[in-house]
């Protein structure tokens, strides 16, 4: 029977949104002052009284609210939620980055997070050093990283370049270095962010691969991603997390469809394309202002016929020239069905001009099977730099894939995606 | 199931737990750390001068040449018989490794934010890692004045080094934990105000002249003396001058004031400083 390795118990988070403190000495010492004799603070906003009463005012903010799980040896536990919804700031808890407003987590054995790859690296320093700097940063003895040197230089695939300063590093060598030290540590318990969504194709899956080695050692895993997909075959066990609450705690595949079905029924259209929430790591050089799209005469319509072409129209603002790559998907919730690339596909970039630019991808008819489908978007320098990304910009369904009018839908799923043309002889 | 291990926990994560919560055998644990981030600041700091390691040495020099010239021969100021060469040398060698581990100590939550949010390690490994990588400054500043001292003493200058000798490394530590104290108090307070930060260029600069450097204490008029001996660099300073040069006006209750403020400022930092480096990287 294995141990509980992980208790969390009534964990909260509250955040103070807005200026820290009054700014000035002089006022933080007036309210400090107030609240010694016990009279009201002559700073406080006028209407903010009963903050106790209230769990989120103006000001404050609970990012995590009571929340309670156990988590047992050798489980790999999958964490999904919007951004914002506090997955972060408990993986954040649990690695000890900040401290909860109340409520503890017990812990048994070592715990490693990898909020981000390579973190504390010096560009001045060689690779060399830079692989002993960042184990240790990690929480790695000399001897340990020593012992494991050549390992690490080989999952990394650097060897000649081990003693240059990683300044003169590409992107993804610089990537790959840094998550071979991380994947080398050897915790009981190793609590993983999202930084599989830097590096190219293969070097995710071979992260993913070496995850799910960690994970059949029998070490504990806390994994957090937006890639579904890879939750799905990573995880034994999902915890959804919504506002601060845990929505939904048990079987990975429950857990992926309860947050798909959750996700579906909050999504109102309201909030424009530029208002939605970005990623940390979109630099927002510029900006996807507005999507549309034109099939069959009809703009932005909700169902498409399959067997129409397609436009799809991107708004971009931008205040300066920008040199990118625009990419779209046509994908669900699980995985992308096909890709549309400036540069990987048709050799040139984009260039935007400052203000706002319009660009156009006429897409053949895509013969999708019947179902509901998402446009991605984004833009990008590749291999260096994700300038704006949206996962969901725009939702669609293909109610009826019967190309020879014989009554039968195909849909999508069991039967495919596509419908190829074909002849029986 | 319930559980009948509950008392094997290796950690246990709350809100905030007793004033005296330092870790230490964690601190212990992560020596390695330490003796990376020494080699890293050491390293990156004169990569792409051409000078390198000598910086470390012209520094020195030309506040003593600016010091001799100005406060000795143009001001005038006596030096207790002492080689004003020497004098002031001494004085800005001492300084220097103080007001280096001060400063540079004093913005570790906000030069290091990128690093502490998003990993755990004991964020004491900081600051030690950087008085430890100024004691390497030291020894060559120190080098330099030893060369000094024994040129002037072989040509017969009047100093006479003396037992107060063996003191010099309790000095050099009483030196290192009051630069760590101060800094990481500073430190401590600046995630909450910067101002702090933009004072503390401007506050060294007018604790040297509070200190013994440019002037022998003996100058300071009896009624005042009590004042000098608040400010626990000046009992550091004299007893370094005095092991070395072997003229200058130390009292051994002076030095006792000093000590005791040393590890009041120490303890007060250390605990100020684990306060706040829980909570820190919401406030930043």
């Amino acid at each position: 029977m294995s141990d509980v390795v992980i208790r969390v118990e009534n964990l909260s988070k509250e955040y103070r949104l807005g200026t820290i403190s009054h700014g000035t000495l002089k006022h933080d010492l007036q309210s400090g002052w107030a609240k010694l004799r016990g009279t009201e603070d002559p700073n406080a906003r006028i209407g903010a009284v009963n903050r106790e009463q209230l769990n989120s005012t103006n000001d404050r903010f609970c990012a995590l609210n009571n929340v309670s799980f156990d988590v047992r040896q050798g489980e790999v536990l999958g964490i999904i939620g919007r951004n914002g919804a506090g997955k972060s700031t408990l993986l954040k808890i649990i690695s000890r980055v900040t401290a909860p407003t109340s409520g503890t987590i017990k812990i048994k054995g070592r715990v490693a997070s990898l909020l981000e790859v390579g973190t504390g690296f010096h560009p001045e320093l060689t690779g060399r050093e830079n692989v002993f700097l960042n184990g240790a940063i990690l929480g790695m003895r000399k001897g340990e990283i020593e012992q494991k040197f050549d390992e690490i230089i080989r999952f990394a695939e650097i060897d000649k370049f081990i003693d240059t300063p990683v300044k003169r590093y590409s992107s993804g060598m610089y990537v790959r270095l840094a998550f071979a030290v991380a994947a080398h540590l050897e915790p009981e318990i190793l609590v993983v962010d999202e930084v599989l969504a830097v590096g190219d194709a293969g070097f995710q899956k071979k992260c993913l691969g070496k995850m799910g080695d960690v994970a059949k050692e029998g070490r504990t895993v806390l994994f957090v991603s937006h890639n579904l997909t890879a939750v799905k075959s990573l995880c034994c066990r999902g915890i959804v997390i919504e506002t601060g609450h845990i929505l939904f705690d048990g079987d990975t595949d429950k857990s992926v469809d309860f947050y798909l079905s959750s996700n579906n029924l909050s999504q109102d259209n309201n909030i424009s394309l530029a208002e939605q929430k970005r990623e940390r790591y979109c630099s927002l050089r510029a900006k996807i202002m507005d999507i549309s799209v034109i099939s069959d005469d009809q703009r932005n319509p909700k169902i498409i016929d399959p067997f129409k072409p397609i436009i799809v129209q991107l708004k971009v603002e931008s205040n300066y020239e920008v040199r990118c790559s625009a990419t779209l998907y046509i994908a669900d919730e699980m995985q992308n069905f096909c890709m549309f690339d400036t540069r990987l596909i048709h050799g040139e970039d984009l260039s935007l001009k400052p203000g706002l630019n319009s660009v156009e991808c006429h897409i053949s008819p895509l013969n999708l099977y019947s179902g509901n489908y998402l446009i991605k978007c984004g833009l990008n320098v590749h291999g260096q730099e994700i300038i704006d990304r949206l996962e969901n910009a725009y939702s669609f369904s293909v109610d009826v894939c019967d190309p020879n009018k014989t009554g039968y839908n195909l849909s999508k799923g069991y039967h495919g995606i596509f419908y190829v043309k074909h002849d029986w002889k | 199931m319930p559980d009948n291990n509950d008392s094997n926990w290796t950690m246990e994560i709350r809100s905030h737990s007793g004033w005296f919560d330092i870790n230490l055998s964690e601190l212990w644990r992560y020596r390695d750390l330490i003796l990376l981030f020494v080699r890293r600041d050491f390293v990156a700091y004169y990569k792409q001068t051409i000078l390198g390691p000598l910086w470390f040495l012209l520094q020195p020099l030309f506040t003593t040449v600016v010091f001799t010239i100005i406060f000795s021969r143009i001001a005038q100021i006596p030096t207790d018989g002492l080689p004003p060469f020497l004098f002031y040398m001494s004085g800005t060698v001492a300084w220097t490794y103080f007001a280096s581990c001060m400063t540079q100590t004093s913005n570790t939550f906000i030069t290091n934010a990128g690093i502490f949010g998003k990993v755990y390690f004991p964020r004491l490994v900081v600051p030690i890692a950087v008085v430890i990588s100024n004691l390497i400054a030291f020894a060559i500043q120190f080098g330099l004045f030893l060369a000094f001292l024994c040129y002037f003493y072989l040509t017969g200058a009047d100093i006479h080094p003396n037992g107060w000798l063996l003191l010099v490394p309790l000095l050099l530590v009483q030196m290192a934990a009051l630069g760590l104290g101060m800094g990481i108090l500073i430190s401590s307070m600046t995630t909450k105000y910067r101002d702090l930060a933009f004072a503390l260029g401007f506050g060294v600069q007018l604790w040297m002249y509070a200190t013994p450097i440019v002037y022998p204490l003996s100058q300071i008029p009896a009624q005042w003396q009590w004042l000098f001996a608040l400010n626990p660099m000046t009992a550091i300073i004299e007893t370094f001058r005095y092991a070395f040069l072997g003229s200058g006006a130390i009292q051994p209750w002076v030095l006792g004031v000093s000590l005791t403020m040393t590890i009041l400022i120490l303890a007060t930092g250390i605990v100020m400083f684990s306060r706040v480096e829980k909570t820190f990287m919401d406030t930043i």
